[in-house]
């Protein structure tokens, strides 16, 4: 199973590379500052977080450029830092690893991330608290950056629970809202379950290994029994999935929404979500070598890009459809990267492609929001593709995009998926096939609801096209949205090959077979759309509705009911029979305890007269008494 | 003569002067009674520094004495102050060992 | 049996019945005082038999003469009119007293005759010839091997003279009262309680009596009640008054029936 793939060790970083923590270090200190600064900085606070970030995406580039110009043999660039734990003849060094794989990551993080930056100083502009937004986007661009760059595991879970964080503060972050202060409390707790699993497979790690870093555990990934491997690889999936909202761990993500819209694009759309996919790319040695876990992965993505797309389908509200969509997509590169090597570089170029055209349609989302009066339900819009002009020209982009409209960037990145899924098992093909179909159908349901058709607006609301500092950068990724695929199409496989060992594949522009099928579906599902909601008014209201598909994907698929019934309910249950055991038992025990304390010392009390006659007389029988043992013990 | 006769009448005393301390009310008895358990413990040691031929004993019992000198003085002095102040020398008035 | 057996069983048992009198019987504190003086002068004997003569002195001089007679001051400073109640107000303090002083008795006492080997009795004879005498050789020991000791007890004693003036300061806590202010508060109680503000009568001044037991006659021939120390009322010394001052008034009466017959 071992894949022919050519390995370099990375070289040790030298001169301006290694100051590459400076990338971390920069968003970082912004954030330390922003948040200490207090009001002084309410003025000033969102342009020192956008050229925190801007500053990082230059740092960057450069390294970017730098591996470019290198030999391949010298691009993976490792930048130790200090040795974090050391116990005994057992340490942990933190580290950072500039690879094909993490500079990849770290670009698309900070040049997204800034773009979203940007927008956000216009998004965020009536919010009074828009220094501390800045705050949370740096800490979390900080944090995401840790996790891409670690070089080991235990400082990549530093940055998994740090972009965790990042995302409670932000999804809350309208906290007087009680649905965001709840969706936020459910997007960690459910993250915690994932949590659990990445710690154990670190301690696994730790255990077997005796390190965690990558290096350490893809040299001895092959040594280890079958057993050890699957089950790791597990762990690392279980982690993956509270991240990246895979099912079962899917349900926290729709209620995610709750946070403001830049946070949905770049926390819940291009970056963090994607970490899942990071790390099982990552973790390729494990994978590759479990048939188990690679399947398992593959079920988990195959699964999930058919619920987030049915989801999709059925939702009103503009922000939630695309989380189903995002959902979805994520399942096609989990299920790319459970295809083994056939799959890893195509996992990572539809990361990237999605990185974009996601980011670009959340941004274009919270765009027509900001028109419609922050109105999210699409039955209240409705012909906003001339009201909102750069708006829906830039959507249209992330729309082909994401329908794999030919040469766009969803066209190289999604069909290369679909044949890889078929190479490897029909199932997982005919899965991701379909997946295409709904894909586009509900993309065009969601275009036709709100560019299109008569005007279904509330009353007093008067569209408007946004500003220029949001409109900027929608249109530098409308114009990612168009090329990224088409840019890295020929590059990508041999770019990635030393990092993630993946197959090259032969590619040629015109489409086999299974592009052409797929080409095919996609059109019907267009054409579905059309047929539903383009033909006939849409209702303002949403219809009642009796079919079991619509009404189950209204309900996210019962995931929460499902939540409910299998961990709340029954940890409620749990809680309140250790509530009474605590209240009855242990109190009752601690009470009755003291209350015999106090029984026992109100006789002792009455040892202690006071008098001091009464002291002279114990202290002689005490004298009497220690003299007759000290006697006794001397006769016998 | 042997020095028991003498230890044991030390005793005798001693135990007298533990009796007078436990029993007695009035704060000058109970403190005279201290002052016999002195005295007790006083004639043990001449009575030892006798049959022992050693003078040592003496000189503790002469220091003995000074000490109860000294602390007869301060003894009484309190005894007076909390008479001035309670009017009494009782010791079972002055139970504010207790709270 | 030797002298010094005579004394001690005649000192011995005079002693233990003086003590336990004194200290467990007495209900006066100035008897138990007395007794335990008496105790002292014994001990004091008791030293002499042991060839401890300088003790013997100092016990006599110290003990019995300063410390005992300090006792008696202080007796007298806080009254000795009122006979400690024997009634005990602690619950078997008594019963489990009176153990605990012969259990005590009982291992000291067994200690002692276990630890008793009847070796033979040394004597000073020895010990008080080396420097010439009793006092010598204890001042050879004192000022010799227990100066340092010796020294230390001069802290003791100026310790103990300067806790003893402490204590028996009597902080003031309101101006002495002037002359002025106590005729003020002499009237102002006369006025308020009608006490009256003069000086109290004087004692009775009779031909065979001026006792201060005596009280003075008001005009009208009653007793002034005012005349005379409560204290004397209370133990029932006072003199019959009226009683005595009869025999004036029958003298007179005489003087004046004979006057009568004169003219």
């Amino acid at each position: 199973m071992i894949s022919l793939e050519t390995t370099f060790a990375p070289v040790l970083a030298t001169g301006l590379t290694s100051y590459a923590w400076l990338i971390i270090a920069i968003p970082a200190i912004s954030a330390a500052v922003l948040l200490l600064g207090g009001r002084l900085l309410d003025q000033v606070g969102h342009w020192l977080g956008v050229a925190a970030v801007t500053a990082s995406f230059v740092i960057a580039a450069t390294l970017f450029g730098y591996q470019l110009m290198s030999d391949e043999s010298a691009r993976a660039i490792s930048v130790p830092l200090y040795t974090w734990i050391a116990a005994g003849t057992w340490k942990v060094t933190a580290g950072l690893l500039i690879d094909q794989l993490s500079i990849l990551f770290a670009l698309l993080i900070t040049g997204v991330g800034a773009l979203i930056h940007v927008y956000s100083v216009g998004y965020m502009a009536p919010d009074e608290r828009r220094r501390r937004f800045f705050a949370y986007l740096n800490l979390f661009i900080a944090a995401m950056l840790t996790l891409v760059l670690a070089d080991n595991y235990l400082v990549l879970f530093v940055g998994w629970e740090g972009v965790g964080l990042a995302s409670y503060l932000l999804i809350g972050f309208w906290q007087h809202k009680p649905s965001a202060a709840a969706a936020a409390k459910k997007a960690f707790v459910m993250n915690r379950i994932g949590d659990l699993g990445l710690t154990m497979a670190v301690m696994s790690m730790l255990a077997l290994f005796g390190s965690s870093s990558f290096a350490a555990v893809n040299a001895g990934a092959e040594h280890l029994d079958a057993f050890w491997v699957a089950t790791i690889g597990l762990l690392l999936l279980l982690g993956a999935c509270g991240k990246s909202a895979q099912v079962p761990l899917q349900a926290w993500l729709l209620d995610a929404m709750e946070g403001p819209t830049p946070v949905s694009a770049l926390i819940h759309a291009a970056t963090m979500v994607t970490a899942g996919v990071y790390l099982v790319v990552r973790s390729h040695a494990i994978f590759s070598i479990s048939p188990v876990a690679s399947t398992a992965v593959v079920v988990v993505g195959a699964v999930t890009l058919l619920v987030g797309a049915w989801i999709g389908t059925s939702k009103d509200d503009i922000k939630k459809v695309l989380a189903g969509s995002t959902m979805s997509q994520i399942g096609y590169m989990m299920l790319a990267a459970g295809l083994g090597p056939v799959g890893y570089a195509f996992a990572i170029f539809h990361l990237l492609t999605h990185g974009f055209f996601k980011a670009n349609m959340f941004l274009g989302a919270g765009s027509v929001m900001h028109a419609m009066d922050d109105d999210v339900n699409m039955r209240h819009y409705g012909a906003l593709a001339k009201v909102t002009r750069i708006t829906f020209l830039t959507f249209g982009m992330g729309y082909l995009a994401i329908i794999g409209f030919p040469f766009f960037a969803g066209y190289f990145s999604k069909d290369h998926i679909i044949e890889a899924a078929f190479e490897v098992s029909t199932v997982a093909g005919i899965a991701a096939l379909v997946g295409a179909g709904i894909t586009a159908f509900y993309m065009t349901r969601l275009m036709l609801m709100t560019f299109f058709g008569e005007k279904r607006w509330r009353e007093g609301v008067h569209p408007h096209e946004s500003p220029l500092v949001m409109t900027v950068p929608l249109i530098v990724l409308a114009v990612f949205s168009i090329g990224a695929g088409a840019l890295m199409n020929w590059w990508i496989q041999d770019w990635l090959e030393p990092a993630v060992g993946n197959h090259v594949h032969e590619i040629s522009i015109v489409p086999g077979p299974i592009g052409w099928l797929t080409m095919l579906i996609v059109a019907a599902g267009i054409a579905l759309g059309w047929y539903l909601f383009g033909r006939q008014p849409v209702p303002a209201e949403a219809p009642a509705s009796r079919n079991p598909f619509t009404v189950a994907g209204r309900n996210d698929l019962f995931g929460d009911l499902v939540n409910d019934t299998l961990v709340v309910r029954p940890t409620m249950f749990a809680s309140r029979g250790l509530v009474a055991n605590d209240d009855k038992v242990i109190d009752g025990g601690v009470g009755g305890l003291a209350t015999l304390t106090v029984g026992l010392s109100n006789q002792v009390r009455k040892l202690q007269t006071g008098q001091v006659r009464n002291y002279a007389l114990t202290m002689t029988l005490g004298v009497v008494l220690v003299g007759v043992i000290v006697i006794l013990s001397q006769l016998g | 003569m042997s020095p028991d006769n003498y230890l044991y009448l030390a005793a005798a005393l001693f135990a007298i002067g533990t009796a007078g301390v436990m029993l007695r009310r009035n704060a000058l008895v109970a403190f005279m009674s201290v002052e016999l358990m002195l005295n007790a413990a006083n004639l043990a040691m001449v009575a030892f520094a006798s049959a022992r031929g050693n003078l040592d004993g003496q000189v503790a019992t002469f220091f003995v004495m000074v000490v109860a000198a000294a602390e007869v003085v301060v003894g009484l002095s309190i005894i007076i102050t909390i008479y001035r102040t309670r009017r009494s020398t009782s010791v079972d008035a002055a139970n504010l060992l207790k709270l | 049996m030797s002298g010094a057996e005579i004394t001690f069983w005649i000192a011995a048992p005079l002693m233990v019945i003086a003590a336990a009198l004194g200290l467990l019987v007495f209900r006066k504190a100035v008897y138990s005082a007395l007794c335990i003086a008496f105790v002292m002068i014994n001990l004091a004997v008791l030293y002499a038999s042991l060839d401890a003569m300088f003790l013997t002195f100092v016990q006599i001089i110290v003990y019995t003469g300063a410390i005992m007679m300090l006792f008696l001051f202080v007796l007298m400073l806080v009254g000795v009119d009122t006979p400690d109640s024997m009634v005990e107000t602690l619950k078997g303090q008594r019963g489990s007293a009176i153990a605990a002083a012969i259990g005590l008795l009982g291992l000291i006492v067994f200690g002692i005759a276990g630890a008793l080997n009847g070796g033979p009795k040394v004597g000073l004879d020895a010990a008080n010839a080396a420097y010439g005498g009793n006092v010598e050789s204890l001042a050879a020991l004192i000022f010799g091997r227990y100066v340092f000791i010796f020294e230390l007890t001069s802290a003791l004693l100026i310790t103990a003279a300067i806790g003893a003036m402490v204590l028996g300061q009597h902080a003031r806590t309101k101006p002495k009262a002037t002359q002025a202010d106590r005729a003020a508060e002499r009237m102002r109680r006369y006025a308020a309680d009608g006490v009256h503000p003069g000086t109290l009568p004087n004692s009775g001044v009779l031909a065979r009596h001026n006792s201060i037991a005596t009280p003075a006659l008001l005009p009208d021939g009653s007793v002034s009640d005012a005349s005379v120390s409560p204290t004397l009322v209370s133990r029932g010394v006072i003199v019959d008054a009226p009683a005595m001052s009869q025999i004036t008034a029958s003298a007179f009466d005489q003087v004046e029936t004979a006057q009568e017959e004169d003219q």
